[in-house]
């Protein structure tokens, strides 16, 4: 052992320093973005930017590493998204939440593919923008409502709604959208799909009916067994999933949603640090690929995309709101709260980093989140001073 | 009772309103780790949260107490004084529970468990010293003293 570390200790070292110093930025970062009433996201992205391709710094050592991290947490934070379900709300979600989840995914989808095709790109990377356009960030939008107290608000149940929906439309999109990216013939493509479905069903079915006895299974687990038995298996099953073509993260997104009762409360206490690290890692890791140079270049594709796909959240958000009987101006908080674009676009995104116009999907999609996950929040707090409403509260008071 | 609405937040926990008699209307959340929040809704805009006190699951006990729970926990505090190493517990019986349609005595439950069912409360009414040719009806709640491992018997009996 000790001539083999003796032999890499300086690569060891400059591995430590660099990742030490990219963490503690986050750190920093992280903190700024609370102060500020930001999401941290965005800037993690930033720094990302900085100290990859075409930024002030080069991370070299440790890039490897930062990039498989990374990876863990996609798995991570998809894994927590499903914890925070339970099998009973996706139904009910389901049952529910269909007609204004349909309405969501059209007015935001289109608006993103039409930009990929308008920019030139084929089919793929089109599909690729217009996910990266239509699903909200569960994670911001949460945060929104928490932060602005306004998870006892009659519209937040449809907000709420509309993200379970966007969660499981995901399982659906993701394994096809990475069939296109593998780039077969139609017939393999198709064959694919179908296996990747039936998968995702196979699997989703398991989570609801063998749920139970997972978490029973696990229950009399110590914290650190628990801990140890939960990301195991998230990466297992994940591993799995790639291996018949699912996507990764939606494979950790069903282990999640199995997991119920007092395992879910526990786990999601044990589990949620060790995310936070490794979704940090996942938006440095991906900003590094990003060329700032190139992120320039497309600000204004973006901030365009931002501006009409926020009008598309509202239309989103006024439906949805409106179903459940709530006036004007909830159905309008509703709509911006659902503005801030997150994780998922950026899952989305860094599936097409292989393809031809990869770079530029990368950036575009940089941006738009960097755009979205700002002006979402900043839109959500000003929601109830919007100019439209002194005209809507007239009308309500006449 | 005013009536009561309930309404699933997927991820979040579960929203409870009602109309107080002056017309306010009122929520309370209930978060999935067990935190709390009172709501009271906007009188312009009553879709609007106005005012959220957020309660953990401590507060929600004090908050709870505070509200009138007050007496009964007094009064048991003072019978558990009186009867050392004794435990009083409320046992609800659930629709699927075995002992639904079941006498006291048939189900064996003071000698089966060592613990006593000193009262059984019904809806609005309650029926202090059951006999043994009580017959319990699911919802009820049997009011029970014995000690901590009795009591956990009887609940184990009563509850499957």
């Amino acid at each position: 052992m000790i001539p083999v570390l003796a032999a890499t200790s300086e690569t060891t070292a400059t591995a430590f320093t660099e990742l030490g110093a990219v963490v503690l930025v986050l750190a920093v970062l992280a903190r700024v973005a609370g102060r500020v009433g930001i999401p941290a996201i965005p800037l993690y992205l930033l720094a990302g930017l900085l100290v990859g391709d075409g930024g002030f710094a080069a991370v070299d050592v440790s890039e490897g590493f930062i990039e498989l991290a990374g990876q863990i947490g996609v798995l991570l934070l998809l894994f927590t998204l499903g914890l925070e379900y339970t099998s009973d709300e996706l139904r009910n979600g389901l049952r529910t939440g269909l007609p204004p989840g349909a309405v969501d995914a059209v007015a935001n989808f289109a608006p993103g593919f039409a930009a990929g095709l308008l920019l030139g790109w084929d089919v793929t990377e089109a599909t690729l923008l217009g996910g990266v356009t239509w699903v909200s960030s569960s994670g911001i939008v949460a945060k929104v409502l928490t932060d602005l107290r306004r998870l006892g608000n009659r519209e937040t149940p449809s907000i709420l709604s509309l993200l379970v929906i966007e969660d499981l439309a995901m399982a659906v999109y993701l394994p096809v959208v990475g069939a296109l990216v593998a780039r077969q013939g139609a017939a393999d493509t198709a064959l694919t799909v179908v296996v990747a479905l039936v998968a995702v069903a196979a699997i989703l079915l398991l989570a609801m009916r063998g749920g139970d006895r997972l978490s029973a299974l696990l229950a009399p687990a110590s914290n650190e067994s628990l801990l140890l038995a939960v990301f195991g298996l998230t990466l297992l099953v994940a591993g799995l999933a790639e291996e018949v073509q699912v996507s990764s993260a939606i494979g950790a997104f069903l282990v999640g949603l199995a997991l119920s009762g007092a395992v879910q409360e526990r786990t999601t206490s044990l589990i949620e640090p060790l995310r936070d690290l490794f979704a940090a890692t996942f938006f440095v890791s991906f900003a590094f690929a990003v060329d700032a140079g190139d992120l320039l270049d497309v600000l204004w594709v973006a901030a365009l995309l931002g501006v009409v796909t926020s009008a598309t959240k509202l239309v989103s958000g006024w439906v949805a709101a409106g179903r459940l009987g709530v006036a004007e101006r909830g159905r309008i908080r509703a709509g911006t709260a659902l503005i801030a674009r997150g994780e998922f676009s950026i899952v989305i995104a860094s599936l097409g980093v292989g393809l031809a116009d990869g770079p530029e999907l990368g950036a575009v999609a940089a941006a738009y989140v960097l755009v979205t996950a700002v002006l979402g929040p900043v839109a959500a707090r000003f929601a109830d001073r919007l100019p439209v409403h002194a005209h809507l509260r007239a009308r309500a008071r006449a | 009772m005013a009536e009561v609405t309930e309404t699933k937040l997927p991820g979040v926990g579960i929203r409870y309103e009602f109309t107080t008699h002056d017309g306010v209307r009122l929520g309370v959340l209930h978060h999935h780790g067990g935190r709390r929040e009172i709501v009271v809704y906007d009188e312009d805009d009553p879709d609007r949260a106005s005012s959220v006190v957020e309660l953990d699951a401590d507060d929600g006990r004090t908050l709870s107490e505070l509200l009138g729970a007050t007496q009964v926990t007094e009064a048991v505090r003072a019978m558990q004084q009186r009867i050392e190493g004794l435990t009083l517990e409320w046992i609800e019986l659930p629709a699927r529970s075995s002992m639904v349609g079941q006498t006291i005595g048939t189900g064996e439950l003071r000698s089966r468990t060592g613990a006593s069912v000193v009262a059984v409360i019904r809806g609005e009414t309650s029926v202090p010293a059951p006999g043994p040719e009580f017959v319990f009806e699911a919802g009820d709640v049997a009011v029970a003293v014995g000690t901590p491992e009795g009591l956990e018997l009887l609940r184990v009996a009563l509850r499957s």
